[in-house]
């Protein structure tokens, strides 16, 4: 996330908001206006209040833009927008950024709410030769788990570093990725999650062979 | 725990004193303690009556730290290591040039950034460092009264602390605080534009933006943020901006072998840069571990920068310095964290 103060905005009515995990919240409002799947909007409570980036975690079509965010306590902006109930207005930025879908083969990668960027492609009709592994700390933080698996059945691969259940990798994505028989160095990898994340799994998918330029990354500034 | 006075702006002060009760002039008096005399306890202010300081002490100490560590280069660089909060390192470096004696402060514990080139980034993001953390740095090292430039350019994103590296070049540069010219201050950015343009408003140091290849596609290899906010966004804003005669913008280039040091590059760069009265600053790389990037060898180096100066651009390499006590930022600090995890 970073803040993007000067771009800018309007307001919009939250249409609905739920706790989806504990403290994972994910909230909507109607869509009325046109984004590539990947893209970040910028978010604030006031119109010259601060605001934070977040990804849109909903397909360029659907009726609603929705955003997934996680509680950080000690912060300004969450700890608040998870008080806000249906009804109540936000301030938006337009749409902005290039972490944007392709439609041939990838590999993508996603750490806890990193997912929203993915989720975005997937429901934009994205998803076709791509392998998605995603990576968290709880077994149920694998939010659209049930959209995923149906979709992409083996090619949605779930790294859980806390807790163990059958088809599910017992570590890490950079666990997962240094393992792994092959990886294929002619696609592209798209990473998204915290700075240590990308940082940390970049590294590993250049020592496996992966040349540089076929990784993207988007990093929650 | 108590809270630090050091790192307060004369406002900051201000307000302390008004909510303890204490008389009106004593915010100045503070200020005049905390950043021209040489003090570490509140008991050394004298001039603020023992009751008033008692009053101070129950909530508030002074809060200057020295460095933990300190490794000196044969060229007499030297590379302080902090330890703001319990486990959390931060470098500092002391670069002595002739008359000048720069030190490079960094505003953040690790880095959100990520870039490829950059050993700060693997340690993640553990947190925004406060204005005093950030003086502290220059405030406690020996040689602090020689100290002529400042330069954020140390561990951490500066415009991504914004309000904390603000509330420090006001102490650093107010009459009531250090009283330098902002001219000898730089801060570097990666680009963050919204940024960018806040600390145009409310300051008047020099700014340094990390450029690294004109190309689009390759400074999203390089850097993360590009996809977010891209260079020609940056450009666009700095030429907005009315930088007057004496602030000066300047491009941050690390010259990697064989990625980012063509004469398609060149060209390019003039061509971006056209209308900018700036400099470029040629940065050899020095390899960290595992990076998949490498140093370019001498000759490149010069005909890079003669090829920049004939497109009618300022350029200048900077000397490497420190190259035998991890001078690359992040290197030691990260070698502490791993130390102490371990």
């Amino acid at each position: 996330m970073v803040t993007a103060h000067s771009h800018v905005v309007r307001p919009v009515t939250i249409s609905f908001s739920e706790e989806i995990s504990p403290g994972i919240y994910l909230f909507g409002f109607e869509r009325d206006f046109d984004f590539l799947a990947g893209q970040v909007i910028g978010i604030a409570l006031e119109e010259e209040g601060p605001r934070r980036l977040y990804s849109i975690c909903s397909g360029e079509e659907d009726p609603q833009v929705q955003i997934l965010y996680n509680v950080i306590e000690e912060g300004y902006l969450t700890p608040r927008l998870a008080g806000l109930e249906q009804g109540e207005p936000i301030w938006i930025t337009e749409p902005r950024g290039s972490f944007t879908g392709i439609p041939g083969p990838a590999v993508w990668v996603a750490a806890g709410t990193g997912i929203a960027p993915f989720y975005a492609m997937f429901r934009s009709g994205l998803s076709n030769q791509k392998t998605l592994i995603h990576g968290s700390r709880y077994l149920d933080q694998f939010y659209f788990f049930d959209e995923f698996s149906r979709d992409l059945g083996s090619r949605y691969i779930r790294c859980c570093s806390a807790e163990e259940e059958g088809s599910v990798y017992h570590g890490r994505v950079t666990g997962f990725l240094q393992e792994a028989e092959f990886l294929d160095p002619e696609v592209k990898y798209y990473l998204c999650g915290s700075a240590e994340m990308v940082v940390e799994t970049r590294d590993v998918l250049i020592g496996r062979g992966i040349p540089f330029e076929r990784i993207t990354s988007e990093i929650y500034f | 725990m108590k809270e630090k006075l050091f790192g307060k702006t004369l406002p900051e002060l201000t307000l302390i004193t008004r909510e303890l009760g204490l008389p009106l002039y004593a915010a100045k008096q503070l200020a005049e303690w905390l950043y021209h005399q040489r003090i570490s306890s509140l008991d050394e202010m004298t001039n603020i009556s023992k009751k008033s300081r008692a009053l101070l002490g129950e909530s508030y100490e002074v809060g200057i730290h020295p460095p933990v560590s300190v490794q000196e280069s044969s060229d007499g660089t030297r590379k302080y290591l902090f330890e703001p909060r319990p486990g959390k390192y931060i470098e500092t470096a002391y670069i002595p040039d002739g008359n000048r004696s720069t030190v490079c402060v960094s505003s953040q514990v690790g880095c959100k950034m990520g870039c490829l080139f950059c050993m700060t980034g693997k340690q993640g993001f553990q947190g925004n460092l406060t204005a005093g953390e950030i003086l502290n740095q220059f405030r406690s090292l020996p040689e602090w009264e020689h100290l002529t430039n400042i330069v954020y350019m140390g561990m951490g994103e500066p415009l991504d602390n914004l309000e904390a590296v603000l509330n420090s070049i006001e102490i650093l540069t107010s009459p009531w605080g250090y009283g330098l010219s902002p001219r000898r201050i730089t801060v570097s950015t990666i680009g963050l534009t919204p940024a960018i343009r806040e600390f145009l408003d409310h300051s008047e140091a020099h700014l340094a933006v990390s450029l690294h290849t004109p190309f689009d596609e390759e400074r999203e290899q390089l850097m993360p943020v590009q996809k977010v906010y891209p260079l020609k966004e940056v450009l666009e804003q700095i030429r907005s901006w009315d930088f007057g005669r004496q602030r000066r913008v300047s491009f941050e280039y690390i010259v990697f072998k064989g990625f980012n040091d063509s004469p398609e590059h060149v060209r390019e760069l003039a061509r971006i840069l056209n209308g900018i009265r700036c400099r470029i600053n040629l940065i050899r790389f020095h390899p960290i571990p595992d990076t998949p990037l490498e140093s370019p060898d001498e000759s490149t180096l010069q005909s890079f920068r003669e090829n920049l100066v004939k497109k009618g651009i300022r350029t200048t390499i900077r000397a490497s310095r420190g190259e035998d006590i991890y001078a690359a930022c992040g290197l030691l600090s990260t070698r502490q964290l791993v130390k102490k995890r371990n």
